[in-house]
């Protein structure tokens, strides 16, 4: 725990520096409120109604955040093994190679159905 | 190294961080509170020095001054703008999730200022009779720590679009997070290997690991692949598609005014700061003098002399910043995607292969022969991708160059197709039986005098 007090104390200046300044700029600036200046900029024009909690947006950004699973999972998968490498010999690097070639199958798929495409 | 690891696989996990983090956990409450302090500061330092040095080189490679007024050489530029800002009125829009509105730029900023603990800065050293290293801490999974820190700053940019309820900011906060989680793939990935040749994942051990020789040198691959990622995960031009002026005003920090947008702000060059001090502890040999230096002078690793080194390094991989920003025009939000995910990504998956294959040969003593036909391998591998990507290129280059021809021919020539009716150059010339001997609109000859100019 010793270890990683040190982070906490760096965060902890670090959230109190943000806290204040944030305070200190809107006890600073000045004041002059208008209705158009409370509206969402959008070049000028009368800004589009969202619903609640933002608008719609496309299903690529899904994909895209499904396939990162995919990726961060194998990533934690080769850390320890990377870390380890040296003593795992033979077995470790057919172990590894037969694993990225499953992840692959998905990947490629994903490839030929056009799921990488940003069009 | 290969000895003890072998031996502690065999005989129960004694890893190989345990040994090198005997040096940290050990300081007094008031030393971690002072060193944390200095880094603080020294972040702060950094972000205000890098604003100022960004706007001065890039207009000195665009042929101009860049700020010079406040301060000596407008070294206090920053400065100057920090307080302006927190002097602007502090606008919140109707309609905004007033309470992530407000946590974003919080959520931005503070993990930026956490990687730094782990980064060390230089070597076990004396001061004030307290032996201490100069690194804040360290842990066995500092590794981790670097992207977990990394990851969190993308809560901060999709909250802040989202909470803003206005479509450019909802744009570019989704554009974000779509950029850095993708680039952030391609960035551990290049970790793989280091984290191989290192067999640790604490920062003092990689930077010990890399004593002989700089892992930028060895595994110069995956450094390249972490000098790309680096500027994507940092949304620093080329990559800086989530707040594209020409498209998106200002991306997901378009509702965000005074010190609330200084947050983003401070937040986008902690991060800078960080990725290049993980660059020189992960790739370039931390603290340690180089090569170079250390043939000439001996004591160039003794005392505070490292420190030094460091800071050199730091400084280089901020230039670099600068220098690829100055240089290289922005990309196209396609672009970036096919190159975070069908170039870096395989590439980086192929060469981890690669690597693991020669380094498990050499590890178990495998003839030299078998281990250069697995590179040669390895190598034809590559050159043939690479041909083959060449070729592919070429072939689709043509082919849009061709589509497009053929478009402004029939946009030309068809006017069912929306051309105009031109007539065809031969044709004769309507109103006049005789062609024009010479072109009608000659200028008529210089007589030599000025023409006198009237007001008109």
């Amino acid at each position: 725990m010793e270890l990683y007090a040190p982070i906490f104390v760096l965060g902890g200046i670090g959230a109190v520096f943000v806290v204040v300044s944030m305070i200190v700029g809107s006890i600073a600036g000045p004041k002059r409120y208008n209705r158009a200046k409370l509206q969402a900029y959008e070049c000028g024009i009368e800004p589009t109604p969202q619903p609640a909690g933002g608008g719609r947006f496309t299903i690529k950004y899904y994909l895209t955040a499904m396939l990162f699973i995919v990726f961060d999972i194998e990533i934690i998968f080769l850390y320890p093994w990377a870390v380890h490498f040296d003593a795992l010999g033979l077995f470790g690097l057919i172990a590894m190679i037969l694993f990225l070639v499953n992840v692959s199958i998905a990947y490629a798929y994903e490839w030929r159905r056009g799921g990488l495409e940003w069009n | 190294m290969t000895a003890t690891a072998l031996e502690s696989a065999g005989g129960g996990a004694v890893l190989a961080a345990e040994e090198t983090l005997e040096a940290f956990g050990h300081d007094p409450w008031w030393v971690t509170l002072l060193k944390a302090v200095v880094i603080f500061v020294f972040l702060m330092v950094c972000v205000l020095m890098m604003i100022m040095a960004d706007r001065k080189v890039m207009g000195r490679m665009q042929m101009r001054h860049g700020p010079n007024r406040f301060g000596p050489w407008g070294l206090l530029q920053s400065l100057a703008d920090g307080v302006k800002l927190s002097l602007k009125e502090d606008v919140i829009p109707r309609g905004v999730d007033r309470a992530l509105y407000i946590a974003a730029p919080m959520i931005a900023a503070v993990p930026a200022f956490m990687t730094f603990a782990v980064i060390p800065i230089g070597p076990e050293v004396e001061i004030f009779g307290l032996v201490t290293p100069i690194q804040l801490t360290d842990l066995p999974i500092a590794g981790l720590l670097v992207l977990a820190s990394a990851a969190m700053g993308v809560y901060g940019i999709v909250l802040g679009g989202w909470a803003s309820q206005s479509p450019y900011a909802l744009l570019g906060g989704l554009r974000a997070s779509a950029q850095v989680i993708s680039y952030e793939i391609a960035m551990a990935l290049s970790f793989v290997a280091v984290f191989m040749y290192s067999g640790t994942l604490t920062t003092s051990g990689i930077v010990e690991a890399q004593q002989p020789v700089w892992f930028a040198l060895i595994l110069f691959p995956s450094f390249l692949v972490y000098l790309v990622t680096m500027v994507g995960e940092t949304n620093r031009l080329p990559f800086d598609l989530a707040e594209g002026e020409g498209e998106l005003v200002g991306g997901f920090m378009t509702e965000y005014g005074s010190m609330k947008f200084t947050m983003f702000f401070l937040a986008e060059y902690v991060n800078m700061v960080t990725v290049a001090a993980v660059s020189v502890t992960f790739f370039l040999g931390g603290y340690h003098a180089p090569p170079p230096v250390t043939m000439v002078w001996e004591g160039a690793n003794e005392g505070l002399w490292p420190v030094l080194w460091w800071l050199l390094k730091f400084l280089g991989v901020m230039f670099l910043f600068i220098w690829v920003r100055g240089t290289v025009p922005r990309i196209r939000y396609d672009q970036l995607m096919l190159l975070g995910w069908k170039i870096l990504i395989p590439v980086q998956l192929v060469w981890i292969t690669a690597v693991a294959a020669v380094r498990m040969l050499v590890n178990e003593g495998a003839p030299a022969s078998v281990t250069a036909g697995v590179i040669v391998a390895f190598s034809v591998l590559f050159i043939a991708a690479l041909y083959g990507w060449g070729r592919a290129v070429k072939r689709q280059r043509a082919a849009e160059a061709a589509e497009h021809a053929e478009e402004m021919r029939r946009m030309r020539e068809d006017p069912k197709y929306g051309g105009f009716p031109v007539p065809p150059e031969k044709a004769p010339h309507y109103g006049s039986s005789v062609p024009a001997e010479e072109p009608r609109n000659t200028p008529p000859a210089s007589t030599g005098k000025r023409e006198e100019v009237t007001g008109a």
